[in-house]
């Protein structure tokens, strides 16, 4: 909201720098964004002196003058005001100068005779309304001096940026009482008075002439109206219009820019309708009911929904209720009798409407976060003043005031002592009452060491004994209560086990060269076809977002691979083509619209490009299947996850994955999956370089965490190792080649370790066969083993694993 | 004795230098360090000596080893350079072989480093979902359904009654439904609003912090907020406390740290003001403490909530709020 220095001392007095007044409001609560000079635009406009006039050659109206600009050189300007004459002093734009409306000047002919710039009206610098000729400064003026200086026209617009729970500082009278509260003395607002003399009345009472129901009192709590006669709708005075632009608006006559006035000045919005347009001159106050349809003084129409609270006349409705008026009643250049509304309504009901409708007004803004119930009075009557002045109007004697229930200002019981122990401070009674008092409440002994605190009931904000303590520290100065320490008592818990192990994660996976990534959780709807997932696969039960920024973020992630998979598309646009990228974060799936979705932490990651560059060591080789399997073995070994199993997934599962390239790993039950893959699922992610990639389940990864490393006595004795090669079908899994072994090697207690170190296919093998040479590794436990040893028990696992492998030796 | 150690390393060192062979080499070394050696046996007859004199010579002739053996080893090098023509050993400035180091996220970074500051003042972790009700987002905080601080969050909607959280309070109500004071948490995570420009992102992170006990006080709520603005930047660094509005505390708290980057002059970050806008914070309102069925006459508590990515800004000197999740290599790899 703006608000202009100027405007605030018409209801206090204020003898502070306007930095001083910004810098109090903001540490007061009223936190100013930004202070502006109203005048600035005048600091390019200077005073000249009229040195010489003659008639234009080729123009009857036009004027050659010669003219001190104060820069040496007198300037040509060609000029059509009729006042213009020798020795006056006058505003002056010269080139390069924009004034208001942006119109720049420029050096330019004019019938033929050069002109330097322009001498301006006062209605052209926005300073009045006389358009007739160009300004004639009274005094004596150095020709140069910027117009503002001259003139000494200041003016200060500060923009507030008001939290919501303070409507009543959405006025100016508000501002400056807030403004009177941190100076000392604390000053008091003094309102306009509005007595008027009484030949301003007319005969009659507006009881004659209208009447207002409240059908929803609820809605509605209170309904002033009052009546004048005779208006001259026409343009409002410099001053108002004035007024009104300096915060932004536009005038439009007298008889709106009126309410428009009073509003800001008061915070109460008005509206004042065409009386003849008034069925029956009544005013009915009622939801919407029946009627369909409304048309809004802006020329929009809008549906209605039943519970909307209309303003009606006799017959229809007239207005949506604190949000805009109708066409079919708005004041027009021929009305000459008006009915201005002061009225007070419920803040849901309002903010609904607008919600609906999609209006929102300086009105409905008001409305929606509570106006003072007991303004409406004055507000109305302030208006009718200005407007019976302004309008040349008679007023209707009385007013109608229809209030169903009084209001009763809020009482307060508030105990210093709960209250400085809330703030950390030591405010004596006198203090509280003090601070409290500067803005208007009235505070009373309560017994007990307790006051009994009345708020002032355009504060609709406070209601408990918390707001109060608020209220006493915002402008007792939060900046002045004591800094202290809370004991904290030295029991702690343990850290929850999840966080530690996404570091613990992180960590790994940062050391084996994988960087962290973190992506929106909302994606675009097609990823399911994208990533090729069949109809009924539990990634398709998305959850759909009701209000997207866009079609690319309209639903939430049931796999992080769609991600990553953006991120290679946006690195590998870059020339970074070599990537490790993991991520840790959540996947939602739908299970019941009116449920919250299962959200499941997922760890997935993404390898692509190269294991290593070229270098003077070695050649680019790009990355395969294993080199991503071997980081997830050193992954899960560094999370302490033994006897892991890797095997080949059924294609249907992970449909992205190349035919023949995905594995699943588990352990007791599924962890994840890893594949390489497909070149259309790649394609259709804008993609072109082979990715192979992961997907863990965080939380099944952290069932099998060991809870503690348990560490084991080192071997006293050296160990002894032996080679076996067997010659088997190219069909047969080395995993199922290695579970045989481990069968066998369960039961030798000699047995420490074995490896596959040969992997050999082809010539001189048959078809169809390979080649496995493995290392068994054998160790005794209290003395050191010898080849004589081990001969037998050597062969006797060599060929048991001939047998069940129906494998053969070497020749 | 004083002699006869000067004799045998003069003599030594003689013999080293003229070694033209390793063959040669290796029989001076033979000669004075063998097991027969004359050094060795020189060392051996130490402990017939007086008393008082074993210690120096002792030490002097540990000294001469030492010295022997590097000048042997440099004769060594000496004559391996003489018969080859180039000096010994690899070209150490090749580059390494490199593992490579991935780099963690700096939105991670900053919120592991403030989890551990609270960690270290007693908070415990709490962590809730990321898709929330409409209860545990607006109504249990104080704001109902038509209240106008709801225009202070654009809210993704998935239906009616089911939102993705606009802020990490929700933890508040979660946690206090879950456990009696005193509390004292801290909940961080995802948030999201209906807004993107150069300046927001619909997706971004908070910390939010919880203390409830008997007898929390406004001035409690500053200790802990200014441990933790100078341990994550540095002691020096002011703050400031102003009025605000949150509808879930009260009173509120913006809280302006002196400008990082000015350090409080004015600059292009601050708007020319020294000040910028970090925490939001206040004193529990006590509307949560009775939707939680807490009793407001015993406990009182704060509350704050930390941009996670304008604390990345300001400390690692980002421009540009975007980049956090665009994950471009060239932008990680600086973490």
């Amino acid at each position: 909201m703006k608000v202009t220095l100027s405007w605030i001392k018409e209801y206090i007095g204020l003898d502070l720098e306007p930095e001083e007044i910004a810098s109090k409001l903001t540490m007061a609560g009223l936190e100013v964004d930004a202070i502006e000079n109203l005048y600035a635009y005048l600091q390019d406009i200077v005073v000249a002196k009229v040195l010489e006039v003659k008639k234009h050659p080729d123009a009857d109206k036009l004027s050659c003058c010669v003219v001190d600009t104060g820069n040496g050189t007198p300037a040509h300007i060609v000029c059509g005001a009729p006042n213009v004459r020798p020795g006056m002093y006058s505003a002056c734009a010269v080139p390069g100068v924009i004034l208001p409306g942006d119109v720049k000047i420029k050096k330019s002919k004019l019938r033929g005779q050069v002109s330097e710039g322009m001498l301006c009206s006062g209605a052209e610098l926005r300073l009045d309304t006389d358009a007739a000729g160009i300004m004639d400064l009274s005094g004596e003026y150095v020709p140069g001096t910027p117009l503002n200086q001259a003139l000494d026209f200041a003016d200060t617009v500060f923009e507030i940026d008001l939290t919501p729970n303070r409507p009543d500082c959405l006025s100016v009278m508000g501002v400056a009482r807030e403004a009177g509260a941190f100076v000392q003395p604390n000053q008091k607002i003094v309102k306009p008075d509005v007595t008027l003399a009484p030949q301003r009345f007319s005969g009659t009472s507006i009881h004659d002439h209208a009447r207002v129901d409240i059908k929803d009192p609820d809605l509605c709590p209170r309904y002033c109206a009052g009546l004048l006669f005779d208006v001259t709708v026409g343009p409002s005075p410099f001053w108002l219009r004035r007024r009104l632009e300096s915060v932004g608006l536009t005038p439009i006559n007298n008889v709106v820019d009126v309410t428009n006035f009073v509003m800001l000045e008061t915070g109460q919005p008005l509206h004042a309708f065409d009386y003849d347009n008034l069925a029956e001159g009544r005013i009915v106050v009622q939801k919407a009911g029946d009627a369909k349809e409304f048309t809004t003084l802006d020329s929009k129409k809008h549906c209605l929904d039943s519970d909307m609270l209309m303003i009606c006349d006799g017959r229809r409705s007239v207005a949506l209720a604190g949000v805009m008026g109708g066409e079919n009643s708005e004041i027009a250049s021929t009305t000459t009798r008006v009915l201005i509304e002061s009225a007070c309504f419920n803040p849901v009901s309002i903010r609904r409407t607008a919600k609906r409708t999609g209006i929102a007004t300086d009105a409905s803004h008001r409305f929606e976060r509570g106006v003072d119930p007991d303004g409406t009075v004055y507000a109305l009557q302030r208006a009718m003043a200005l407007m019976a002045d302004l309008g040349n109007a008679a007023m209707a004697k009385d007013i109608i005031d229809a209030c169903p229930e009084p209001v009763v200002p809020v009482c307060i019981e508030l105990d210093p002592v709960a209250m400085n122990i809330r703030l950390g401070t030591d405010l004596s009674v006198q203090e509280i009452s003090r601070i409290l008092e500067s803005v208007e409440f009235k505070v009373q002994p309560a017994g007990k060491g307790c006051l009994m605190v009345s708020v002032p009931t355009f504060r609709v904000d406070v209601t408990r004994p918390e707001d109060l303590s608020e209220e006493v520290a915002r402008l007792w100065g939060y900046n002045r209560i004591d800094t202290t320490y809370p004991p904290v008592p030295a029991k702690g818990r343990p850290v929850n086990p999840v966080i530690l192990t996404r570091r613990t994660v992180r960590n790994i996976l940062n050391g084996l060269s994988f960087s962290e990534a973190i992506n929106y959780n909302f994606i675009a709807k097609d990823f399911c076809d994208r990533l090729r997932l069949s109809e009924n696969d539990t990634r398709r039960n998305v959850v759909q977002i009701l209000n997207p920024l866009s079609d690319q973020m309209s639903v939430l992630r049931t796999s992080l691979l769609p991600g990553l998979l953006e991120n290679m598309r946006k690195n590998t646009s870059q020339q970074t083509d070599t990537l490790q990228l993991f991520e840790i974060g959540k996947t939602f799936f739908n299970t019941d619209a009116n449920a919250l979705p299962d959200e499941v932490e997922m760890l997935a990651g993404l390898i692509t490009g190269n294991r290593t560059r070229q270098t003077w060591y070695t050649k680019k080789q790009p990355v395969d299947f294993f080199d991503l399997k071997g980081i997830i073995e050193d992954l899960l070994e560094g999370l302490g996850i033994e006897e892991v199993i890797f095997s080949r997934i059924d294609d249907a599962v992970c449909p992205y994955f190349e035919p023949g390239y995905g594995a699943k790993i588990h352990k007791q039950g599924d962890i994840g999956v890893l594949g390489k893959l497909s070149h259309p699922v790649l394609r259709s992610f804008g993609l072109k370089q082979d990715a192979y990639v992961f997907e863990l389940d965080l939380s099944a990864v952290m069932a099998h965490m060991p809870d503690q490393i348990q560490a084991k006595p080192l071997p006293r004795y050296p160990s002894i190792s032996q080679d076996v090669t067997l010659i088997v079908d190219q069909q047969i899994p080395v995993g199922d080649v290695m579970g045989q072994m481990k069968t066998i090697a369960e039961k030798e207690f000699l047995v420490e370790d074995m490896y596959l170190f040969d992997l050999f296919e082809g010539s001189p093998l048959a078809e169809g066969k390979k080649s496995l040479s493995f290392r068994i590794v054998y160790r005794s436990e209290n003395k050191t083993l010898m080849e004589k040893h081990i001969r037998k028990l050597h062969a006797a696992i060599s060929s048991r694993l001939v047998k069940t492998l129906h494998a053969d030796l070497p020749e | 004795m004083q002699n006869q150690i000067h004799d045998i390393e003069n003599q030594a060192l003689e013999e080293v230098q003229s070694a033209e062979t390793l063959e040669d080499l290796e029989m001076v070394s033979v000669r004075y360090l063998g097991r027969k050696g004359i050094l060795t046996a020189y060392l051996r007859g130490i402990s017939s000596l007086p008393a008082d004199q074993r210690p120096d010579a002792g030490k002097n002739a540990n000294l001469l080893k030492m010295k022997l053996e590097k000048s042997i080893h440099q004769a060594r090098s000496r004559i391996q350079t003489a018969k080859t023509g180039k000096s010994s050993g690899i070209d150490v400035t090749l580059p390494g072989r490199r593992r490579g180091y991935g780099a963690i996220h700096p939105i991670t970074r900053v919120l592991d480093e403030i989890s551990d500051i609270f960690i270290r003042l007693g908070f415990d972790l709490a962590e809730g979902p990321e898709v929330e009700t409409d209860y545990y987002n607006f109504e249990a905080l104080n704001i109902p359904k038509y209240h106008p601080a709801r225009d202070m969050q654009d809210t993704f909607y998935v239906s009616d009654n089911i939102v993705l959280r606009t802020h990490t309070s929700p933890s508040q109500p979660r946690t206090m439904e879950k456990m009696q004071p005193p509390v004292r948490i801290i909940s961080a995570g995802k948030v999201f609003r209906c807004d993107s420009d150069l300046t927001h992102t619909p997706m971004f992170h908070q910390i939010e912090g919880l203390m409830v006990d008997k007898r929390i006080s406004f001035g409690d709520l500053k200790g802990v907020l200014t441990t933790f603005v100078h341990q994550f930047f540095d002691r020096q660094t002011a703050l400031r406390f102003r009025p605000s509005y949150f509808p879930f505390t009260e009173p509120s708290a913006e809280v302006d740290i002196q400008c990082v980057i000015c350090k409080g002059k004015g600059c292009r970050v601050c708007s020319k003001t020294g000040w910028l806008e970090v925490l939001g914070s206040g004193m529990v309102h006590p509307a949560v403490f009775e939707n939680v069925g807490y009793d407001t006459k015993k406990y009182t508590g704060f509350a704050f909530g930390v941009g996670i990515e304008r604390m990345a800004m300001l400390k690692y000197g980002i421009d540009d709020i975007r980049k956090y999740f665009e994950n471009d290599m060239r932008f990680l790899g600086q973490f």
